[in-house]
């Protein structure tokens, strides 16, 4: 069996208790959720949920098929195989004194990230790009002194000229 | 023209063609209640605790297959409408459920007989509508008429706040209902249809299992019809009894857990198993990694989710049931070379299957000095119309009932199975009864799952709902008492009730006939006064107290390991 991790977009009413439902089909079946955004679209009472999961090809079968039987989901767009671009945004607060204040400079240099907030002790960072590369400056950061994070979960989207309708 | 909400609510209601609701008032629908008596057309019944009122109405859907409707006023009247709506929805029963909600501006605050019903009722229901807006209400109510009905049916709930009921607005009645992210798929595709054919076709040890999924979908007919055509035998789940008539000689019986022998075997030596509108439950599989060890399996069902859920599945159809069954039908009518083929393959099959049915039919020992429960099933089956409905409870009278009754319509069993509801079996058969007056509609109940909704006798006898209760009276929690022999080393922890009742007492105290017995001899005379009498009847049976419901494959065992006799 395969535990891999999926990327889910779906497609939801802007109506009350959508983020419940669908929360409550992982909990209540025992999927896992690794992360979940959500957030209006540009059309008119839709939004658009981001789901990472985990699971095997079962698992993750029932749950396209779960979350599609909600009656407020519209669509579901299952990225398994690796045909979205994804991107996620974090904000980093780095201990930063005397020698370490260059060495994160350099590391925010080489990610294009930014310094968004800066203290005599600290840097606050910004970075944006594919989960893996926040996953690679976090690596690199961690050893410095990581005060706090917050990570927004991953956004995809399909590669290619076609919107989500096809 | 402008109204209130409430009035909005009854008048919708009317459109969607109901014409009897199960409610209980209270404060925040004492406005609904209000209104109901300016409304004719809709007959209302009272009965004596929500849950009652909801089982009975779900029992008017499983008869009827309409759409079941129940009110209840917010806080404590909508929680005890949980397990009615929780037992509808394991067993997909189309429902739309009423409940009272503080009003609009309270929500939140904890206030007096507040609930958040729709997040208790989330896991249990198809779909949930607030309402917030007297004008929404008629689109609100028909959209959960089509959702409760349509596709796989179950309930809905509909929370409807007090400050909304008086709220007024304009009744305005949809024509349409368009419900953009619910399109239940129910036209089975004609190339896996086609696929499917050919796998009958070619199928020398065939099953078909079928589910209560045919009994919502009206497809006993058609199931009936292919079953015959292609000459296949036939087993049911518990929720599929009635869909496929047990005196023909391709009927197998139930399958599973207390299942026939032959049912049994033939699952587990088949080479095709066509299941339609079954969910491969684990009381029917037993242990999942000897399950049909050598079966193809085509599943057809209108939820995608219940394939390849528990099993593997070599062929999925996703469809309306009457519509793939139709389709099956005509595909063979091309097929006559295949078909002739076919019926000669088979033959050693059904000698087979001849041979497990002779060797361990379902069967019982009579006695003359204490009634076995199986003869009071036996001889109510006999005694009873074609057409009379049979509720049970949850326990051993269930399984009898299941094992002896011999069913041979569809919507004539009503039953808990995939909740397992104890005390769903006398509101349920009063459900139906207020459905249809003039139907026979029996009840068969332990002595410990009746008293949990007893008091629903009472709202049978001021409705004049004359069903025939027969209690199997064990002085046991039956069904766990044989857990416990048979597992437990007989140590018997809490399953015997002790005190006995005197059930004859206590129908008379709610105005219905009781009768009693406890000698076989006079069995048949007991049942004969109750269907005699034209009022609610209670019929106690003292049985054998420690009579066991076999054949039993043991939970966790695979179905060919059953327990004949212990
Ligand atoms: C509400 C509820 N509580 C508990 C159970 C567990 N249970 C299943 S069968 C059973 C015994 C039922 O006893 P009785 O109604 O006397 O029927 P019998 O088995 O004796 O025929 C129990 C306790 C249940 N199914 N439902
Ligand atoms: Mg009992």
């Amino acid at each position: 069996m395969h535990h891999t991790s999926h990327t889910i977009a779906v497609l939801v009413e802007n109506e009350f208790g959508v983020l419940a439902r669908v929360a409550g089909l992982f909990s209540g079946r025992g999927f896992n959720i690794e992360s979940l955004t959500v957030a209006p679209t540009n059309e008119e009472g839709l939004s658009r949920m981001t789901i990472v999961t985990r699971g095997d090809e079962n698992v993750l079968e029932q749950i396209t098929k779960q979350l599609n039987k909600l009656v407020d989901v519209i669509k579901v767009i299952d990225f398994s195989d690796g045909s979205a671009i994804e991107r996620e945004m974090a904000i980093i607060k780095v201990t930063a004194e005397e020698d370490s204040r260059a060495e994160v400079l350099r590391i925010v240099d080489i990610f294009r990230a930014k310094i968004i907030d800066v203290t005599p002790k600290s840097y606050t960072i910004e970075a944006t790009g594919a989960p893996a590369k926040i996953d690679a400056i976090l690596e690199l950061l961690r050893p410095l002194g990581l005060k706090e994070l917050v990570r927004t979960g991953a956004v995809a989207i399909g590669r290619g000229p076609k919107g989500w309708k096809g | 023209m402008k109204m209130n909400g409430a009035r909005i609510l009854l008048e919708s209601l009317k459109r969607e063609g109901v014409d009897l609701v199960f409610g209980y008032p209270g404060g925040t629908v004492i406005n609904l209640y209000d209104e109901l008596m300016n409304v004719r057309d809709i007959r209302h019944i009272l009965p004596r605790h929500e849950q009652g009122g909801t089982h009975a109405a779900d029992g008017y859907a499983r008869a009827t297959g309409k759409v079941g409707v129940a009110i209840a006023t917010s806080g404590p009247g909508a929680t005890n409408t949980v397990t009615g709506i929780a037992t509808a929805y394991m067993d997909s029963i189309p429902m739309v459920i009423i409940s009272g909600q503080v009003p609009i501006p309270l929500i939140g605050n904890d206030a007096f007989q507040e609930v958040d019903m729709i997040g208790i009722t989330r896991p249990i229901t198809k779909h949930s509508f607030l309402i917030r807006n007297p004008k929404d209400i008629p689109a609100i109510v028909r959209k959960a008429f089509y959702i409760a009905r349509s596709g796989r049916p179950g309930p809905v709930l509909i929370d409807f706040p007090k400050d909304v009921q008086i709220a007024q607005a304009e009744f305005k009645w949809p024509e349409q209902v368009d419900i953009r992210g619910y399109k239940p798929n129910l036209e089975g595709h004609p190339r896996q249809v086609e696929k499917a054919i050919q796998m009958m076709l070619a199928a020398r040890r065939p099953v078909i299992y079928v589910g209560g999924g045919v009994i919502l979908a009206n497809a006993a007919a058609d199931l009936t019809a292919l079953a015959r055509r292609l000459q296949f035998p036939v087993t049911t789940t518990l929720m599929g009894l009635g869909s496929f008539p047990e005196n023909d000689p391709l009927a197998l019986k139930m399958l599973g857990m207390h299942g026939a022998y032959a049912a049994n075997m033939a699952m587990t030596n088949s080479d095709l198993i066509l299941a339609v509108g079954a969910r491969f439950d684990d009381r029917v599989t037993g242990k999942i990694a000897t399950f049909a060890p050598h079966a193809k399996i085509i599943h057809v069902d209108v939820d995608p989710t219940s394939i390849r859920k528990n099993v593997r599945v070599d062929l999925p159809i996703v469809g309306d049931l009457q519509d793939v069954l139709a389709k099956m039908l005509v595909e063979l009518d091309s097929q006559a070379d295949g078909l002739a083929e076919l019926l000669k393959n088979l033959t050693a099959w059904h000698e087979d299957i001849s041979g497990w049915k002779e060797k361990h039919p379902i069967a019982y020992k009579q006695s003359t000095s204490v009634i076995k429960p199986q003869y009071v099933i036996q001889k109510l089956r006999e005694l009873s119309n074609d057409d009379a409905i049979m509720a049970t409870d949850v326990g051993q009278h269930q399984m009898w009932v299941a094992q002896f009754f011999g069913f041979q319509q569809p919507r004539t069993l009503l039953t808990s199975g995939g909740l397992g509801t104890m005390g769903f079996g006398l509101p349920s058969a009063m459900g139906a009864q207020a459905a249809f007056p003039k139907r026979q509609v029996l009840c068969v109940c332990g002595d410990g799952g009746v008293q949990m909704n007893i008091q629903e006798l009472a709202t049978m006898v001021q409705n004049r709902l004359p069903v025939k209760i027969a209690i199997l009276n064990n002085n046991f929690l039956g069904m766990v008492r044989q857990w416990q022999e048979l597992f437990f080393d007989k140590r018997y922890s809490q399953t015997c009730l002790e005190l006995p009742i005197d059930f004859v007492k206590l129908a008379e105290a709610y105005g219905a006939k009781g009768l009693r017995t406890d000698k076989p001899a006079e069995v048949e005379q007991v049942v004969k006064a109750a269907l005699a009498h034209n009022g609610p009847v209670v019929m106690e049976f003292k049985i054998a107290r420690e009579e066991k419901v076999l054949p039993m494959v043991p939970a966790g065992a695979s179905l060919n390991e059953m327990v004949l006799n212990a």
